[in-house]
């Protein structure tokens, strides 16, 4: 029993780690209708510019306090993510208005390589750390309960109540404030809320700011698990699935996506991995998400396509 | 008319589309300020084009104007984003009414406010008059926009650019697809809006005989030109105007293969 509760938890918090990078997906395809195949890449240069910048500061400036250097570190990256933001709307978005679906996903793609390969030229191509102080060492958890116990990260929790933050924050963002009721309604009828007066240019830089900085968020919380590396980027695609299984337009339906495919996967190899030589943790989230193309295209939680007839 | 109360001055505008498409072949009109005019005539005539050159929404649809000039208060707007438009009070409500399907008939309507900085208070009460003009938009309140009706949803898009507290309002072809008694109430509401709230309105229709009853003056294009124009009732009352968009002709029943017909109305088009 304690066995498959740590399993599960296990699953929960890789599950969560998805979600900030589904997050990112969902908030760009929410205010502009384009799948932003450059999220991974987004969570790739916020995670280098934070190691590098928080690493270099302490050198530049010459002092040695961890917490200034992160929080330098950290206003930096934001500024650069919201660089790369308005670039991205000034030098591609801009001249893309009113264009297929596919060519903004081509469009996308290409900002993922060139952010891939710009960020590896400016901050370096190794592994670096990320140190933001989070606490490392695990606890033993409802002792009392089993024998022996469960094993937890206090870091996954930290990452957890983190993200969970950033939901209630985004979601009271959308639903609430003005600004938020624009970017949505760019979602469903771009040419209509130009017409308006809700001047696109302004609401995609916001758009791709704010997803940013999700990309930003996760970026720390991956980085200081397994380094701030490369491979960050191919996360992008394990969190594919994830938008498809929770809808590519709601925020809630992305957390609770990301949680099903990081325990599914866990769950899956650890119980079933056995009986087919193992090795589904990389293709179950994938059967998932065609599972749900079939049969409920807009995701658990996703609008629903509404046709008048 | 008088000069010195226009509003709109649009200026032997030409549009291309993609560079080589000409649609709008040197359409000029003028609105006076508190008036309603309309802009009449078949599919392609260019009175969508028309609007939305006015409006700047041309650039989406990758057309620009390449001739004259469209002035407001004696203003050039030609090189105005939409968005500075309507913060001039200009305000495009589009042909097909283009609501925000997933938002709700109050948050379509409080997006349009979104330009305005006059606050909160300000807004709310736009907002209630809003809903005075079209009390079945507060019934439906809460519903999402993609569920309502064609009329509600035409209301809705038209009270949506009220939000902006616009001082003119170009309408796109309202009567597109509605019951005549819902076009019939959707143009009482706007004669009555141009008459309380002294709200402009430059409209495209191809209901002919229903924005002649409600408009001061009018404009007939055809290909891209304007042919013919006058007081609204001037027009209601000309013999090819009753004949060519009316369906009503004096006389006896006429052949298409009539050949006098055919001449009378090769003139307009020329």
């Amino acid at each position: 029993m304690s066995f498959f509760l740590e399993t599960l938890l296990g699953g929960l918090m890789s599950g969560m780690l998805y979600s900030l990078v589904a997050l990112g997906f969902v908030l760009i395809y929410k205010a502009s209708g384009v799948f932003n195949f450059a999220q991974g890449a987004m969570v790739l240069f916020a995670a280098l510019s934070m190691a590098r910048f928080s690493e270099w500061i302490p050198q530049w400036l010459g002092m040695d306090n961890l917490f200034m250097a992160n929080l330098l570190a950290f206003a930096i990256s934001v500024v650069v993510m919201f660089t790369v933001a308005w670039l991205v709307e000034r030098l591609v978005l801009r001249h893309l208005v009113n264009q297929e679906g596919a060519t903004l996903l081509m469009a996308t793609l290409g900002i993922a390589y060139f952010l891939d390969g710009v960020g590896q030229t400016i901050f370096g191509s190794d592994i670096y750390k990320i140190d933001v102080g989070m606490p490392k060492e695990p606890v033993m958890m409802l002792e009392n309960i089993f024998e022996g116990g469960i094993l937890i990260n206090k870091e996954d929790f930290v990452a957890a109540f983190i993200s969970a933050l950033l939901v209630v924050a985004l979601s009271i963002f959308f639903q609430k404030t003005a600004t938020g009721r624009a970017l949505r309604a760019v979602a469903d009828d771009h040419q209509a809320a130009q017409s308006i007066g809700i001047p696109l240019d302004r609401i995609w830089v916001i758009v791709w700011c704010v997803a940013g900085i999700t990309a930003l968020v996760a970026g720390i919380i991956w980085g200081s698990k397994l380094g701030a590396q490369f491979s960050l980027s191919t996360v992008a695609l394990r969190a594919l699935p994830v938008v498809i299984l929770g809808g590519l337009t709601s925020v809630p339906g992305a957390i609770i996506g990301g949680l099903i495919i990081g325990v599914g996967e866990k769950i899956s190899e650890v119980y079933l991995g056995p009986m087919v030589g193992g090795g589904i943790e990389i293709w179950f989230a994938y059967m998932l998400a065609l599972m749900f193309l079939l049969f409920r295209p807009q995701g658990l939680f996703g609008e629903k396509i509404i046709d008048r007839v | 008319m008088t000069t010195a109360n226009i509003l709109l001055n649009v200026n032997s505008i030409e549009v291309i589309y993609n560079h080589v498409i000409l649609v709008l072949k040197g359409v000029s009109l003028s609105v006076p300020q508190g008036s309603i005019v309309a802009l009449l005539g078949g599919n392609g005539a260019g009175k969508t084009t028309t609007l939305r050159a006015v409006s700047n929404l041309l650039h989406g649809e990758r057309g620009e104007v390449t001739k004259g000039s469209i002035e407001c208060r004696g203003e050039r707007i030609e090189a105005l984003t939409p968005a500075d438009l309507v913060k001039r009070g200009v305000v495009q409500v589009m042909e097909g009414r283009h609501c925000f399907g997933h938002l709700t008939i109050e948050e379509n309507l409080m997006t349009g406010s979104y330009t305005r900085n006059d606050g909160k208070a300000a807004v709310a009460q736009t907002l209630e008059k809003v809903y005075n003009y079209f009390p079945r938009l507060k019934t439906r309140r809460t519903s999402q926009a993609a569920y309502t009706s064609g009329g509600e949803q035409q209301m809705c898009a038209i009270g949506r650019a009220l939000m902006a507290n616009p001082t003119m309002v170009l309408l796109d072809e309202p009567s597109m697809g509605l019951a005549p008694q819902i076009v019939d109430e959707v143009f009482g509401i706007v004669k009555d809006l141009n008459q309380r709230e002294k709200v402009t309105f430059l409209l495209a229709e191809q209901n002919t005989n229903m924005a002649l009853r409600y408009a001061d003056f009018g404009y007939i294009l055809e290909n891209g030109r304007v042919v013919m124009e006058g007081a609204a009732k001037e027009l209601a009352n000309n013999e090819d105007v009753k004949e060519f968009y009316l369906g009503i002709s004096s006389g006896e029943r006429k052949s298409f293969r009539e050949s006098k017909h055919y001449r009378r109305r090769k003139r307009w088009l020329a």
